[in-house]
């Protein structure tokens, strides 16, 4: 189930005798209440959360709390939609995700691949480079990218040199641009590109294809399941990013789902059945994903947890 | 077809001025595609990671108030981080988060892959119970959570009351704040370890338990002695980057405290953060960078040198 194809350790057998059979039957009994109760206390917060979000103002401080509204209320989801420029932001962290996602798929099998398969002198030099990236903390990074992006030549009314305008900064493209390229894409690509058969690239190279068109023709579909992977981190980590949105974006026509959610909460009054709609709305989009590609979350992670 | 035309082009050109070795016509069709495909992500590679990372370097040693130029200050970026009381109240902070949320996690995540490992119905279900958190992001957990832990009307503070006990502060306390944002880290983080433990572990070849039981073990003595063993490499991976994440701990501090009550939970980047862009001393914040990255270079050095010697037993 898990997308591991290793063989799973048998804990139990079946025997015929009673007793046993009982005892094993109380230690599942058991295990299951364990796991219910466990799991059920992972999704507390989210219930709660979903609770809140639907109920009308005065059951919200209710002492006992109750799970369920009295009387279903919609409005919270009406109003935190068009309070807050909420579309306008849901609209950006699309257009972050989106591209980032795209610049990755497309950037990252591309170098992934070359360094797997189309060797040249010096590639693995600068493979190694790539790898030696992974090790840099972001945060580290933010500095240096602000004023990279500010001084941003021909862009947000700079100049050839990059100066009298603002840059990149508090722009979409300043927002994506760096993160369309990721060293762990191109490492997730070049690892899974390895284990590609050589056989239907060598029959195309004797029918005359170039390298180029066996990447696209043939490659590119055989590394479905990579691409996927790929594809989910890195939307899921756009859409998901606080720290970067937070220093390069300034205004609503540039803020993210994310900083829109910290900005609601952050008025000197909450109003929490309105911040749990908002919250609701945020993180819905990745778990819907999530609940259809599961199998996909599960396998990627297992790829990069078992062989670092 | 850019790509086939411009290797169609390159051709043409090698033609003209042949290389001193012959190579043979796909050797060189490889070389060519290789180079055109890594040209462009290396180019951002270069503008967006290596270079930041170098002027990052520099700007340590400079005072950079980002309206004028940066001036070369020397080491005194340094000297004043020495004396900095509320980095050495970050940097203990951080030690502390992250000292109680690695192991903690690390203990229940095994837990919950030991028990999702057993031939159970719904273990999809499960998992997705355990792995949600992980898919929010911090600001949405983070959000969830303080109202969680809301003074007055939260429903931790409703919960404690059915038990007579009395009502706290958690996130508002000076005490309380920073444990309130390790229970939440480690809530949020479970299920990620959890998954590659489950991975190891299915990993594990039966025949190893099967050998086990012949020689009459228990299923206690197993785990001790093949289970365990067996996850060394594993627990290790997950143990240097757990530790790597807690060091770089900030969206969660940011919006459920803002480092406080006083700077009761501020950590290591949430100073850079408010260094380079609150108070705009981005030298200062630099230098504060560069201490992180000599902690992460540390972890992350001694990670591969131990996952090389990963040993393989089938």
């Amino acid at each position: 189930m898990v997308g591991v194809t290793a063989p799973r350790p048998r804990t139990y057998k079946r025997t015929a005798q009673g007793a046993a059979r009982w005892a094993r039957l109380g230690t599942r009994g058991l295990l299951y209440v364990v796991l219910i109760v466990t799991s059920l206390l992972m999704v507390v917060p989210f219930l709660w959360m979903l609770s809140t979000s639907v109920k009308p103002d005065y059951q919200i401080f209710e002492y006992p709390p109750s799970w369920l509204p009295r009387q279903w209320n919609w409005g919270n989801y009406a109003r935190a939609w068009q309070l807050a420029h909420f579309s306008r932001y849901t609209l950006n962290t699309a257009i972050y995700a989106g591209f980032s996602t795209l610049g990755q798929l497309i950037l990252c099998s591309m170098a992934g691949y070359a360094f797997a398969r189309l060797p040249f002198p010096g590639s693995n030099v600068l493979f190694v480079l790539v790898l030696a990236t992974m090790m840099i903390p972001f945060q580290m990074l933010l500095i240096p990218l602000f004023v990279i992006l500010r001084y941003w030549p021909l862009a947000g009314g700079n100049n050839i040199f990059g100066v009298g305008g603002t840059g990149l900064i508090d722009t979409l493209v300043g927002l994506t641009l760096p993160n369309t390229i990721s060293a762990f894409g191109i490492f997730l690509i070049r690892q899974f590109s390895l284990t590609l058969p050589s056989e239907l690239a060598d029959a195309a190279r004797i029918d005359g294809c170039s390298e180029a068109t066996i990447f696209r023709r043939i490659m590119m579909p055989l590394m479905k399941p990579a691409l996927t992977t790929l594809c989910i981190f890195a939307f899921q980590g756009a859409w998901n990013d606080f720290t970067w949105p937070l220093v390069i974006t300034m205004s609503e026509k540039t803020r993210t789902l994310q900083l829109g959610l910290q900005t609601f909460q952050n008025q000197e009054f909450t109003e929490w059945g309105l911040l749990m709609a908002g919250t609701t709305i945020t993180i819905l989009p990745l778990v819907l994903i999530f609940l259809v590609g599961q199998r996909y979350f599960v396998q990627g992670i297992a790829l990069t947890g078992t062989k670092g | 077809m850019g790509f086939a035309q411009a290797t169609v082009g390159g051709r043409s050109a090698l033609v003209v001025h042949p290389p001193r070795r012959k190579l043979g016509p796909v050797v060189r069709d490889k070389r060519r595609t290789g180079i055109l495909f890594v040209v462009l992500p290396m180019l951002l590679f270069i503008i967006f990671a290596i270079a930041p990372m170098f002027f990052a370097c520099y700007l340590s040693f400079t005072s950079f108030k980002f309206t004028s130029p940066p001036k070369w200050i020397g080491l005194s970026n340094f000297a004043m981080l020495q004396q900095d009381r509320i980095f050495k109240i970050a940097f203990v902070n951080t030690a502390i988060y992250t000292i109680g949320v690695v192991p903690s996690g690390m203990a229940l995540s095994l837990a919950v892959a030991l028990l999702l490992n057993q031939r159970i119905r719904g273990i999809v279900v499960f998992r997705a119970a355990y792995y949600l958190p992980v898919i929010t992001s911090t600001v949405a957990s983070a959000v969830v959570w303080m109202w969680m832990f809301a003074p007055d009307v939260g429903i931790l503070n409703r919960a404690l009351a059915i038990f007579g006990l009395p009502p706290q502060r958690w996130l508002l306390d000076t005490k309380l704040a920073l444990p309130s944002v390790m229970f939440m880290s480690v809530w949020r983080g479970l299920g990620y370890s959890m998954i590659i433990y489950l991975a190891a572990l299915q990993g594990i070849p039966e025949h190893l338990y099967e050998a086990a039981e012949i020689d009459g073990a228990g299923s206690w003595h197993k785990f001790w002695s093949i289970t365990l063993p067996l996850l060394k490499a594993t627990t290790f991976f997950i143990f240097v980057t757990s530790v790597i994440d807690s060091f770089q701990v900030f969206g969660s501090v940011y919006v459920m405290t803002g480092g406080g009550p006083g700077y009761a939970t501020t950590t290591l980047v949430h100073q850079i953060y408010l260094n380079a862009f609150k108070y705009l001393r981005m030298g200062y914040g630099a230098a504060q960078a560069l201490v992180l990255f000599v902690i992460i270079f540390v972890l992350s050095m001694i990670n591969w040198f131990f996952l090389r010697s990963d040993v393989e037993y089938w």
